[in-house]
C-alpha cells in the first residue's frame, strides 16, 4: 500500500565511509566522498511515470542515457541556458554579498549558497508560479531561481524599505507572497512544518475546496543538521501519512556550521529516513545540475499525481563558511578542493558545450548579462531609502487593532503617532 | 506595599464555611458531573439542577461592555437557547466552519474523538476528516502547518489538548505565529487560532496545571483573550476566527460545563474589550477566565458587609483595554487584581504595571494583586487550594485595600 520502493535499494558498496559508533578524535577526518555511490535497484527500471512511484537512482539514469545515444540529451538548449543563468546568478549574487558585507552595507549573520546552486536550480526550475518554496537561512538563492527580482533581496539584505520583506527580515527572512518563497528562517527546522502546511493548503483546497486542478507542490529545502532535529521527523510522518503534495530536500553539505555530519548523526545516510516513515528516499550527487533536475522531476511529478511526499537527499558542498562570520578552519582542504573541481557551473558549461548546446561565447553573454544584473542590483539597493519611523508598527499585526484600545476610548492605532512610528504600544 | 499581598496567606478552606448553600462545581469529581447539571449563576451561587429542566429567566446576565456598545443579551426580544460552555464553543465554532469554508481544525483528538472536551464532537462527520484534522502528537509541528495553512489562505483552529502541551510548540508560536506578518514586510498573514484548556483544574497534577498566558504574553504579533462564560466563549471563538490576527483562546478545563442562556442570533464579540460585570464604586476588581466566578462569591460577601466591588472581566489578555479599565479606576481609585497566573511574570504583573505607567494619579492605594503561589500544583487537593486565590482572601484583600 505504501511505496516501498526503497525497500529496493540495496546497500551502497562503500560501507567503511561510515562510522559505525567509534569515536572520533576532534582532529579525525573521514572522507565522505558519495559520489561514488552506487545505488542498484534489484527491479527494473521503471520509466513510465503512470505505472508507478518507483524513483529510479539517478546516477544510473544518467549513465544509461548517455550510453544510448549522444542525441538523447537530458535538456534542450533553451532549457540549459535557463539552468545556467540560474546558477551564475546564484553565484555572482552571493559573491557580491560577500563583497558587500565586507563593505559594511549589510551586517548581521549571512549565510552564502556558494556551490550549492544545482540543487536550487535542479528543483526550483522545475515549479510553476503557484508552488510555494521555504527554505532556511541559506536562502537567497532559492528566492532568486523562484523568480524574486534580484534587486529586492540585494535591498532586503541592505536592510532598505524596498526590500522584499521591507527590510524587516533581512538575510534569513526572504519571503514573496507573488513568488510563493514563504521564508526564510532563522532556527533550523522551523520552516519544515510551515512548509508541511502550505502542502496542506494544496491538498486542502483540492480536496475540499473542490478545486480540482490546484495541485501546487511545496518544496522544502534544509541542511544535514536539520535532519536531526525533531520536526523533521514529524513532519516525514505527517506528510507521508496524509500525503502530501511536498517534496523534503535535503541539502546536505555535511557540514552544520562546524559539526561534521558524520560525527552528529547515527546513521548519516540521510536518504535512507524517508522509507522509515513509507515515502521513497533518494540520494542524489547535489554537484550536477542535471542529475538533480531528473529527480526532482520524478519527486515534483509525484507530488503533483497526489501520491504524496518524497525525500531527496542531495550530496552538495559549500565553497563558503557557514556564514560570512565563520572562520571555515576546520574542513579539511583537501574536501573543498574535491568539490570545488565539482563546480556545478563549470560542470553544465562543460556538458553544454560538450554537446553542442552552446557555445563558448553564449555563455559568456550569459554571464556578462548576469553580472550587470547584480551591479544593477546594489545600484538599487545603495539607491533606495532605509525604512521611515513610520514602518515600525505598521506590520505587526495584519489587523492593528490588535495593539488594543488606550485609555481615550480609542483603538491605538488610531492614534497619529501610531503611524508615525513613535506611539509606545 | 507589597506586603499586602503576601500577609493574605490565610485561607479559610472553602469546604468548611458558612456557605453551605454553594459549593463549587469543582469541589466534585468528574464523574459527579453525570449527576445533574451544574448552574453558576452571574454572582456564582452554585446550584445543582438535577433536572434537565432550566433555570429561571433571571439567570439572564447583564453583559454589558463598557464602552463600544456590544451587544447583550438582555436587549434581546428572542428567548435565546440554554447551552454549556462547551458546546457553546462548539456552537461558535461550526457556524464559523458553516460561514466560510478556509476554517479547518486540527488538533490531537479533535476529529473522530470529538475533543477531549468535547468542543468538536460531531464536527468531523459533519465536516470530514480533513477539515477537523486529527494529527499525531506533534505540537510543534502540527502547529507549524497551521500557521502554514494559514499563511497561504487556510484559517486554522490548532487546539492544544492542554495549554500546557502548547508548551512544546513555543518555537511555532514565537517565531512563526507571532513573527511572520512582520518578517515577510506584511505579505503573509497567520489568520490561525490556538486554543485549548488550561488552567488549575481538579488535581490533574503539575504539567496539566500550567497558566501559560504568562510565557505567551511577550511575543510581539499575537492576540490573546480568556473566556469565561458561555456567552464569551461563543463571541470570542467567532472573533478569533474572523480575526486576520493569530489569537490564542485560553479555556478553562473547570469551566466547560457552565450554563447559561445564550441569544439565538449571530453575535461577536470584540477581542480588545473587557467586560464588565458588576459596576460599583468602591473598588476595582480585574480579573479573567476562572477567577472571575471566586471574585464573584468574594463580591456576594462583600455585598453583604456593605463594600460595593465593581467586577471587571479583562477578558482580552494581550492587549489591555485601558479604556474599560482606566474609566473604573477613574472612578474607583483602587484597584485588586485576581489573577490565576503565577506571581511572578504574569499577567497581573503586566497589569500592575500598565495601570501604575497609566493611571497612577488616580490611585488612592497600592495596587494589590493576587496571584498563583510560585509552586508547581501539587497533586494533593489540600495543597492546590492554597496555590490558588481563594474567596476568602479576596474578601481580606478588599478589606485591606478600602481601610
Amino acid at each position: 500500500m505504501m511505496s516501498l520502493s526503497a525497500a529496493k535499494f540495496v546497500e551502497p558498496l562503500s560501507l567503511h565511509h561510515r562510522s559505525n559508533g567509534s569515536p572520533m578524535s576532534f582532529n579525525a577526518f573521514t572522507p565522505f566522498l558519495g559520489s561514488t555511490r552506487k545505488l542498484r535497484l534489484i527491479a527494473p527500471i521503471k520509466l513510465n511515470p503512470r505505472s508507478s512511484s518507483t524513483v529510479v537512482s539517478v546516477s544510473d539514469l544518467v549513465k544509461d542515457q548517455k550510453r544510448k545515444s549522444t542525441t538523447n540529451l537530458l535538456i534542450t538548449k533553451e532549457e540549459g541556458l535557463v539552468l545556467y543563468e540560474d546558477m551564475v546568478l546564484g553565484r555572482s549574487f552571493e559573491d557580491m554579498c560577500a563583497q558587500m558585507y565586507y563593505r559594511g552595507k549589510m551586517f548581521g549573520f549571512v549565510h552564502l549558497y556558494n556551490g550549492q546552486e544545482a540543487v536550487s536550480t535542479g528543483f526550483i526550475k522545475l515549479l510553476k508560479k503557484e508552488d510555494s518554496v521555504v527554505s532556511t537561512y541559506r536562502d537567497h538563492v532559492h528566492a532568486l531561481s523562484k523568480g524574486v527580482p534580484a534587486r529586492a533581496v540585494m535591498s532586503e539584505l541592505f536592510g532598505k524599505a524596498t526590500g522584499c520583506s521591507r527590510g524587516q527580515g533581512g538575510s534569513m527572512h526572504m519571503f514573496s507572497k507573488e513568488h510563493n518563497v514563504i521564508g526564510g528562517f532563522a532556527f533550523i527546522a522551523e520552516g519544515i512544518p510551515v512548509a508541511t502546511g502550505a502542502a496542506f493548503s494544496s491538498k486542502y483546497r483540492r480536496e475540499v475546496l473542490k478545486e480540482a486542478d490546484c495541485d501546487h507542490v511545496t518544496l522544502a529545502f534544509f541542511g544535514d543538521g536539520t535532519c536531526n532535529n525533531g520536526q523533521f521527523y514529524e513532519c516525514l510522518n505527517m506528510a507521508a501519512l496524509w500525503k502530501l503534495p511536498i517534496v523534503f530536500v535535503v541539502e546536505n553539505n555535511l557540514w552544520a556550521i562546524g559539526m561534521s555530519h558524520l560525527r552528529s548523526t547515527s546513521d548519516p545516510q540521510i536518504w535512507k529516513k524517508g522509507p522509515a516513515f513509507g515515502m521513497p528516499g533518494i540520494h542524489v550527487d547535489g554537484m550536477d545540475v542535471l542529475k538533480v533536475r531528473q529527480v526532482a522531476k520524478e519527486a515534483v511529478d509525484r507530488a503533483r499525481r497526489g501520491e504524496g511526499p518524497t525525500l531527496v537527499e542531495c550530496e552538495t558542498y559549500r565553497f563558503r563558511g557557514h556564514s560570512l562570520a565563520d572562520p571555515d578552519e576546520l574542513r579539511d582542504p583537501a574536501e573543498k578542493a574535491h568539490y570545488a573541481g565539482r563546480d556545478p557551473i563549470s560542470a553544465l558549461k562543460k556538458y553544454m558545450i560538450e554537446n553542442k548546446l552552446a557555445s563558448e561565447q553564449e555563455l559568456k553573454t550569459i554571464e556578462k548579462k548576469i553580472e550587470e544584473v547584480v551591479e544593477e542590483a546594489v545600484e538599487f539597493a545603495d539607491a533606495s531609502p532605509y525604512p521611515p519611523r513610520s514602518q515600525l508598527l505598521e506590520n505587526v499585526f495584519a489587523d492593528p487593532k490588535g495593539f488594543g484600545i488606550g485609555p481615550d476610548g480609542k483603538y491605538r492605532c488610531e492614534d497619529p503617532k501610531f503611524t508615525e512610528g513613535t506611539a509606545h504600544v | 506595599m507589597a506586603t499586602l499581598c503576601q500577609g493574605l496567606g490565610v485561607v479559610i478552606p472553602l469546604s468548611s464555611s458558612n456557605s453551605s448553600n454553594f459549593r463549587l462545581p469543582s469541589r466534585r469529581s468528574i464523574s459527579a458531573w453525570k449527576d445533574g447539571i451544574f448552574v453558576v449563576r452571574s454572582d456564582a451561587r452554585v446550584s445543582q439542577v438535577l433536572k434537565t429542566g432550566g433555570p429561571n429567566h433571571e439567570l439572564l446576565i447583564p453583559n454589558a461592555v463598557a464602552t463600544k456598545g456590544g451587544s447583550s443579551v438582555a436587549s434581546t426580544s428572542k428567548p435565546g437557547h440554554e447551552l454549556l460552555l462547551f458546546e457553546a464553543l462548539r456552537e461558535g465554532l461550526e457556524e464559523e466552519m458553516e460561514r466560510d469554508p478556509c476554517v479547518c481544525v486540527m488538533g490531537e483528538d479533535v476529529g473522530h474523538y470529538g475533543g477531549s472536551y468535547k468542543v468538536t464532537k460531531g464536527l468531523a462527520t459533519k465536516f470530514g476528516d480533513l477539515r477537523v484534522l486529527d494529527t499525531p502528537i506533534a505540537e510543534n509541528s502540527f502547529t507549524g502547518m497551521g500557521i502554514g495553512a494559514a499563511m497561504t489562505g487556510l484559517r486554522p483552529v490548532v487546539e492544544g489538548m492542554n495549554m500546557g502541551f502548547l508548551l512544546l510548540a513555543f518555537n511555532q508560536i514565537s517565531n512563526n505565529c507571532g513573527m511572520l506578518h512582520y518578517t515577510s514586510g506584511g505579505q503573509f498573514k497567520i489568520p490561525i487560532v490556538i486554543r485549548g484548556p488550561g488552567g488549575v483544574g481538579r488535581q490533574l497534577g503539575a504539567e496539566h496545571s500550567q497558566r501559560l498566558e504568562s510565557y505567551f504574553q511577550s511575543i510581539p504579533g499575537i492576540q490573546m483573550v480568556a473566556c469565561s462564560t458561555p456567552y464569551n466563549a461563543k463571541g470570542l471563538m467567532k472573533a478569533a476566527i474572523r480575526s486576520e490576527n493569530p489569537v490564542i483562546l485560553f479555556e478553562h478545563v473547570l469551566l466547560y460545563n457552565l450554563k447559561e442562556r445564550i441569544p439565538d442570533e449571530e453575535y461577536v464579540l470584540s477581542l480588545e474589550e473587557a467586560e464588565m460585570v458588576r459596576p460599583g464604586e468602591h473598588v476595582t476588581i480585574l480579573t479573567y477566565s476562572r477567577m472571575r466566578y471566586h471574585v464573584m462569591q468574594a463580591a456576594k460577601t462583600l455585598v453583604n458587609k456593605g463594600y460595593d466591588p465593581e467586577v471587571i472581566d479583562i477578558r482580552s489578555l494581550k492587549p489591555f483595554d485601558l479604556y474599560t479599565i482606566g474609566n473604573s479606576v477613574k472612578k474607583t481609585h483602587r484597584v485588586l487584581i485576581v489573577e490565576e497566573c503565577m506571581r511572578t511574570g504574569g499577567i497581573g504583573a503586566s497589569l500592575t504595571a500598565a495601570i501604575t505607567e497609566n493611571f497612577h494619579d488616580y490611585l488612592d492605594a497600592p495596587i494589590v494583586c493576587l496571584s498563583s503561589q510560585d509552586v508547581p500544583t501539587p497533586y494533593a487537593g489540600t495543597l492546590e487550594e492554597w496555590t490558588v486565590v481563594q474567596p476568602a482572601q479576596i474578601v481580606t484583600a478588599v478589606e485591606q485595600l478600602c481601610q
